[in-house]
């Protein structure tokens, strides 16, 4: 039962009051999109055993889409951030180097 | 036994127990032998579940092919062969999937006496409860796709739903049960023994039962896979597939490629046993919850799946209260009933909810994954369909439909749309 | 032949006796005891059949590790199969029956089994029943089946009420003997919110039976005092029959208080299920004693020392005159004491270990109690109770030295520390060799949110097992917590305990060392699976080697006790066969609950009409009011028609339609979802959202959307009406409210973040009411107010105005192809309007009509319905909306997806009409079969029926389908499945079956 902090309302949220959401910083293939990108940006995921970058919404709160980091071998979390980020916060990768020293990175 | 030129075993039967009682069972051999691995193989399987073991007895039993290894990083049917609720039906919608677990659905019927191990198949039949007028139609539609699929199935009322199953409430307030899809020859199975039945016959057919042999990387060169190094050393083969449900990613990354999978927690839950109470095996789509009583007495319930990724075997509690619930409205009896255990399992999920039989962009490499949280039921269609992939290098008919290109070109097989989408 | 003693007993009440009934048998007991002390005191130690052979089986624990005592208690809607008579705190008139025998508990046909217990080994049924392949399911199946199971299945209705609790606290505290205490004293002075949760009626645990002495005071005193000094601490909260059931990830703990199990009915809620987000968990959980295995140890008489201790000192029962004592410990010493003191005969202690000394042992010497080192019990003489015991030498094969005449055997093989709760979220285990016990490593525990311990434990519960050890530990861990929880640790000292220090043990597993196998044959390790230490050496000896194998092989705790009293002693024995060390065979896991949890717990107060939320619109009671049969539409209610008297809801079906294609009917359509788009780039996002063209549309106007996922699939559809420069407003299907809402806020807040849009979901501010029928116009312009006419509001457009006074939003919007209007309000004046429009249009012949009504209209129609011609895997182009999908636009979501190959494929079904020949109605999800079989031995397919009615308009069967190149394939002759196992013929129409130039709805 996970409990992970909603970075807009500031609410430490119960698992209960959030809808997941699937991996975070997928870029959006369009049109001109060939079929290789387009398939990798619908289906293909990165499904960690560990660090996982990950999509939440506040669904039964304040409604908010947001981000967080998250062990997905242990369940820790290492931080949570709002949707409107084109990559992770840095103080946030810092964190999580610190604590998991051979991490190969998010991208 | 299949072959002899491998582990000698011999025939169980109640005349095998007879005379080694009167030995005190001191003549009783291993199940399947514990080798040193070999240098190479002609065939490494990774994943000594179901899939894995059934892949590896078909490439003996179809294909003659013997000189396999099945490559276990823990104990055999430690996986989702050892956790499921062993449901056993075939009453799919789409075609492929139809074919694929009818065909399992009848190897099921026989495993016992081909793997000459009691896997104790009970077809007791299979009801899925309607419990909307929506549901109602699904599963009218999926009567009528069973009838020419050769899957046999049939849509009854109420009043045969109480019949069968007693223990129902049909009139519950809030989701009455307004009929339900029947599949008579559908039913459990001892999920252990299947994949210690299958075991046995790898192992008399001379096939390796590698357990606790972690991989920990995969070798190619340039026209493909070249073996793969694992905690017991490096082991050479020219084909491998990959048969690891929730871990299947993590291979793909050894290998250098990705898969459309994301690893879930399933759960599920066991009552304390009682007398016998329930001889068929229920689901209802609308309320989340399934549930059959084994031989030992339990009510042996499934659950829902949470939505993150997640590899720890443990599922979030408020789904065991969703699913409690919810079976509780359809059978009150369960209310006095107590839950002795619940656990989780990692499922593979796909981007159709479909699984994978597939060559991969790594020539020699095979996978077989994605099966969700249906894939006990289809373990010998999926080890049957693997195992003719891994030996021609293409797929057959069962297989040819869940390959990987499937994604790309947006050919989904899709079997969420039979029920459960309110409008 | 157990029985009451004359005095003694600390928590049963002399002065008021009891009556209970066992099996129909009345039976005399005392308040303070449980089922099992009663009838133990009562001289009924027969309680139940073991699960394989049905042996005799009597009470062998004391507490919730009892795997043997298991009822069938209550009756009615109170029944409850498999309660542990050893801790069913017995109450006035309690009915209990014993499991799992036939005809009778004495006298059980089942026992049969355990003659033939040799030819029924562990796996046995892997082995047989192969053969001929119809007997499994028919023939053994239904036996296996009937002899397993314990108690009976409820068949009643739950007459009890349950409910759930939720809190938060500092630290949570399992268990209240002296080590939750005085880690709840450590925390309650350091200011923490604590929780302190104790599973018996009695604070304590096990220390006033032991016998210890803490700062000078008797256990039970200093119990009471440091109650005084936590009940005075307004921050910790107290609670007694609560036990912490599980613990999961991120501190989140499941507790469960039972209220009135020991008063059925007196007050509601039975139980109380408590759902508690604890920073940390500290387990006091204590350890619970192994038996030994010896051959027959399953007799009834023998019993686990601590056991026996109990039932003389907490309920002043007597096991039997006279009890032998087998122990590897110097613990069972102070059974023999017990009994002693109890006036009881203790013939001898028998000890496993060489050369026995120490204080305790010398002080049951002293009392002249025969003490034998290096012995064991041989076996245990006697059938449906122990008559003696034969002894031989501990390291001997079994060759009996003497016979000792005794009525109950207590034994001691050691203590386990109750390491569930630490192991639920993943904390590991390990070996301690000197008092050969697992305990929690403090190197691996169970991790929390932030990466850190979430658990803590302590005394026994953490391996420390003697009273001032479980003190010093207890208080040591929690000041650890408190200061990990980051509060100021209390100044105080650890109690003092006066103990007496006791001899190590000696790991023993089998009794005698040597057994030869008709000795281990007879050596029960899980008591009510019937498993044996021949049945794990077998597992091993066939290569069921991991410890996961061996119990799946052999049952081994897989019983309702979940091996309390078994795993660690299987696992010896599987160690040992397979010449490990016993932490390198390692442990199962540890699964919630810690005892068997109550489903109807579990749902609390969520069932009948609290099941689920229940929606209605504000229209509802005037739908009761004209006798709807309502369906649910996801948690909606709509009335699916509203039936006369003597009508079946197909005739009521057909005067609707007809009344509304020939004179007025009403919809309830405030179902649909309505969803307000706003903003300077409202525009440019709904041309993203929806495949048609949106920004274009003019005020004023109303236009049909379709809206696809990204993947391509069509997955909503609505009208969408621009209401002025910078807003429009989108109904959605009545499912895909709040689904659409959250796709686009999903797409506005994680893509399109820097466009100025906001979305409001106002699907329940407004009731919808649709008026329709050629009589519409006339009923909207009797109630007089705003211009209705076809020149001042159009068809596909709107206007905002009032009718008969009432403030509303007008849309010409048609879902039935005829002359209709759409009627939004403010939900609360929605009732009023109903009214009004249902006596105004009497004389018109008004009508209310049902969702199936417009389902028949919209299919006479040809429009398509989300959810029956969709399905999740249709794109727009296949269902003849491609004039719906804009080429002009640059991208919106799904745009590329049906680029893919698969979705530009000309082969794919499109939709068409089906008429039969003969003018009958199609059968739901008719498939259309082709000619041959696929590779697979599967029927060829050309489509398949999507929508189909009997159309009261047309008197004929129609439907929609999909079929391959349907378009191309107008007039042509197909079979469709009858449902009977046939075909029908039916040819390939347009799918708009009525008025096809839409004359009807622009009027």
């Amino acid at each position: 039962m996970l409990m992970l902090t909603c970075p807009y309302c500031g609410i430490k949220a119960d698992e209960t009051e959030l809808t997941p959401g699937g991996e975070a910083h997928l870029t959006r293939f369009g049109p001109e999109a060939s079929d290789e990108d387009f398939e990798s940006y619908l289906f293909q995921r990165k499904n960690p055993k560990g660090v996982h970058f990950e999509r939440w919404r506040h669904a039964y709160g304040c409604g908010k889409w947001f981000l967080a980091a998250r062990d997905t071998a242990t369940l820790e979390v290492f931080g949570t951030y709002p949707a409107q980020s084109k990559a992770p916060p840095k103080r946030l990768l810092t964190a999580i180097r610190r604590k998991r020293p051979g991490w190969e990175g998010w991208e | 036994m299949p072959g002899s030129r491998g582990f000698d075993v011999k025939r169980y039967s109640v005349f095998a127990i007879a005379r080694e009682a009167l030995r005190w069972h001191r003549g009783w051999e291993r199940a399947w032998a514990t080798p040193e691995p070999k240098p190479e193989y002609d065939v490494v399987i990774v994943g000594g579940g179901g899939h894995g073991l059934a892949t590896a007895y078909y490439l003996g039993k179809n294909h003659g092919i013997t000189n396999v290894a099945v490559v276990e990083k823990g104990w055999l049917g430690g996986g989702n062969t050892g956790r499921n609720t062993t449901i056993i039906r075939s009453n799919y919608l789409q075609d492929p999937s139809a074919a694929i677990y009818e065909k399992a659905r009848s190897l099921y019927e026989t495993m016992s006496q081909d793997l000459n191990m009691n896997v104790m198949f009970s077809p007791r039949g299979v009801m899925m409860l309607a419990q909307t007028e929506h549901e109602v139609r699904g599963y009218k539609r999926t009567e009528m796709a069973n009838a020419l699929q050769g899957v046999k199935t049939e849509f009854i009322g109420p009043e045969r739903v109480k019949e069968l199953c007693p223990i129902i409430h049909i009139e519950g307030p809030r989701y009455p049960v307004l009929g339900a899809l029947w599949q008579a020859r559908g039913g459990t199975a001892r999920h252990d023994a299947v994949a210690w039945g299958y075991a046995r016959a790898c192992s008399a057919m001379g096939m390796h039962i590698l357990q606790n042999t972690e991989v920990t990387g995969i070798t190619r060169d340039a026209s493909g896979v070249t073996g793969i190094e694992t905690s017991r050393g490096r082991i050479a083969t020219r084909k491998l597939g990959l048969v690891v449900a929730g871990h299947s990613g993590q291979l793909a990354e050894m290998a250098g490629f990705r898969l459309p999978i994301e690893s879930l927690a399933l759960q599920a839950l066991v009552s304390e046993p009682i007398k016998p109470c329930m001889d068929v095996v229920v689901m209802a789509n609308t309320v989340h919850g399934y549930m059959s009583q084994s031989d030992k007495g339990e009510m042996v319930i499934g659950g829902g799946t949470d939505g993150f990724n997640n590899f720890t075997q443990r599922g979030s509690f408020h789904h065991i209260e969703e699913t409690v619930r919810a079976l509780i409205e359809t059978f009150p009896m369960l209310s006095r009933l107590k839950m002795l255990r619940q656990w989780g399992g990692i499922v593979d999920m796909t981007g159709d909810r479909s699984p994978i039989i597939s060559t991969t962009p790594v020539p020699g490499i095979f996978v077989d994954c994605g099966w969700g949280t249906g894939g006990f039921k289809a373990i010998p269609g999926s080890g049957w369909a693997m195992a003719e992939l891994m030996a021609k290098g293409q797929p057959g008919p069962l297989a040819e439909a869940f390959g990987l290109s499937r994604f790309r070109e947006g050919r989904f097989i899709d079997e969420s749309v039979a029920a459960g989408v309110a409008h | 032949m157990s029985t009451r003693l004359a005095s003694g007993g600390r928590l049963i009440d002399r002065e008021t006796p009891i009556h209970f009934l066992f099996n129909g048998r009345k039976f005399p007991g005392y308040a303070g005891d449980t089922l099992a002390s009663a009838l133990l005191g009562a001289g009924q130690q027969l309680m139940g059949r073991s699960f394989k052979y049905h042996r005799p089986r009597s009470v062998v624990a004391s507490g919730h590790e009892e795997p043997n005592a298991l009822v069938n208690l209550g009756d009615g809607g109170r029944f409850e199969p498999n309660q542990r008579a050893t801790v069913t705190e017995l109450y006035d008139g309690l009915e209990a029956r014993s499991q799992n025998h036939w005809p009778s508990l004495e006298m059980d046909i089942g026992a049969l089994n355990d003659l033939a217990a040799r030819f029924l080994p562990a796996g046995f049924y892997y082995k047989t029943f192969i053969h001929p392949r119809w007997a499994w399911k028919h023939l053994f199946e239904p036996v296996i089946r009937r002899s397993a199971g314990l108690g009976r299945a409820p068949v009643e209705r739950d007459a009890d009420r349950y409910e759930h609790y939720h809190t938060h606290c500092d630290l949570l505290i399992a268990g209240g003997g002296i080590a939750g205490l005085q880690a709840a004293l450590v925390a309650g002075r350091a200011g923490l919110s604590v929780l302190l949760l104790e599973q018996s009626p009695h604070w304590g645990g096990r220390s006033p039976v032991d016998g210890a002495t803490i700062d000078g005071a008797e256990a039970d005193d200093w119990v009471k005092i440091a109650l005084q000094e936590l009940e005075s601490l307004d921050n910790v909260r107290l609670r007694l029959r609560c036990q912490v059931a599980g613990l999961y990830d991120h501190g989140y703990a499941l507790a469960v208080e039972r209220l009135a199990d020991h008063q059925p009915g007196a007050i509601p809620p039975r139980q109380r299920l408590w759902r508690i987000r604890a920073r940390h968990v500290l387990t006091a959980t204590g350890a619970i004693e192994r038996p030994l295995a010896f051959a027959s140890n399953d007799t009834p008489g023998v019993m686990l020392a601590s056991a026996v201790r109990d039932y003389v000192v907490n309920w002043g029962v007597s096991p039997g005159d006279r009890t032998v004592i087998v122990t590897n410990n110097d613990d069972a010493y102070r059974t023999a004491i017990a009994l002693h003191e109890a006036g009881l005969v203790v013939p001898m202690v028998v000890d496993a270990r060489p050369g026995v000394g120490g204080p305790l042992a010398e002080t049951v010497r002293a009392l002249g109690i025969r003490v034998e080192s290096g012995k064991a019990i041989a076996k245990v003489l006697g059938g449906k109770s122990v008559g003696g015991v034969a002894i031989a030498a501990q390291a001997g094969e079994g060759a009996v030295l003497e016979t000792v005449p005794c009525e109950a055997v207590a034994m001691s093989g050691g203590w386990s520390p109750v390491v569930h709760l630490w192991s639920h979220c993943g904390g590991k285990l390990i070996w301690d060799e000197v008092s050969a016990l697992f305990r929690p490593d403090p190197a691996r525990p169970p991790t929390g949110a932030d990466g850190s311990a979430m658990v803590t434990p302590a005394g026994s519960a953490n391996g420390a097992l003697l009273a001032d050890a479980v003190l010093a530990d207890a208080d040591a861990q929690a000041r650890a917590a408190v200061k990990a929880l980051g509060a100021r640790l209390p100044k105080s000292a650890v109690p003092q305990v006066e103990t007496v220090a006791e001899q190590p043990l000696a790991a023993t597993w089998i009794m005698p060392q040597g057994a030869g196998p008709a000795l281990r044959a007879k050596m029960w390790l899980d008591f009510q699976n019937d498993v044996k230490v021949s049945d794990v050496q077998l597992a091993a000896q066939e290569g069921y080697a991991s410890v996961e194998h061996a119990k799946r092989y052999t049952t081994l705790g897989m019983a309702t006790d979940q091996g309390k009293l078994s795993n660690i002693n299987g696992l010896a024995v599987l160690a040992g066969a397979l010449d490990q060390r016993i932490p390198s065979v390692g442990t199962t896991t540890f699964r919630p609950p810690y005892t068997p949890l109550t489903m109807g717990t579990i749902a609390g107060e969520a069932r009948g009409v609290l099941f689920q939320p229940l929606r209605k619109t504000a229209l509802h009671s005037a739908h009761e009011a004209a006798r709807a049969d309502f369906e649910p539409v996801g948690q909606w209610r709509r009335p699916y028609c509203y039936p006369r008297p003597g009508e079946d809801r197909q005739a009521a079906v057909v005067r609707e339609v007809k009344n509304t294609r020939q004179a007025v009917g009403l919809l309830d359509a405030s179902t649909l979802g309505k969803i307000i788009v706003s903003g300077p780039d409202a525009g440019r996002f709904l041309d993203m959202i929806y495949t048609n063209m949106m920004s274009t549309l003019a005020p004023g106007k109303c236009r049909y959307g379709l809206i696809c996922s990204e993947n391509g699939f069509l997955i909503d559809d609505g009208v969408v009406a621009r209401i002025d420069e910078q807003t429009w407003l989108c109904h959605t299907t009545t499912g895909g409210a709040e689904r659409i809402h959250g796709h686009m806020e999903d797409w506005l807040q994680c893509e399109w973040w820097d466009w100025q849009v906001h979305t409001a979901n106002v699907t329940e501010q407004f009731a919808q009411i649709g008026v329709v029928g050629p009589k519409a116009r006339l009923l909207l312009e009797t109630l007089g107010g705003m211009d209705v006419s076809k020149e001042a509001l159009p068809f596909m457009h709107w206007a905002d105005g009032r009718l008969g006074g009432f403030p509303v939003r007008v849309y010409r919007i048609s879902f039935s192809g005829e002359l209709s209007y759409e009627i939004a309000l403010p939900a609360s004046q929605g009732l009023a309007l109903w009214q009004r429009l249902m006596a105004a249009g009497e004389e018109l012949g008004v009508m209310p009509y049902g969702t199936e009504a417009l389902h028949v209209m919209r299919a006479e129609k040809g429009f398509i319905m989300i959810g029956d011609e969709t399905d999740g895997t249709i794109i727009p182009q296949d269902l003849g909306l491609s004039w719906a999908v804009s080429k002009k636009k640059a991208d919106f979501l799904g745009k590329r997806a049906q680029q893919r190959s698969h979705m530009t494929d000309p082969d794919r079904w499109k939709l068409v009409g089906l008429e039969t020949l003969d003018g009958s109605v199609l059968p739901d999800g008719a498939h259309l079969p082709a000619a041959g079989e696929n590779a697979n031995g599967q029927r060829n397919v050309q489509g398949r029926v999507t929508s189909t009615y009997y159309s009261p308009t047309l008197d004929r069967g129609i439907a929609l389908a999909l079929v391959h190149r349907g378009p191309d394939r107008m007039g042509e002759e197909v079979p469709v499945q009858d449902g009977k196992g046939g075909t029908v013929a039916a040819r390939i129409v347009s799918p708009v079956f009525f008025d096809p130039k839409g004359e009807k709805q622009d009027v």
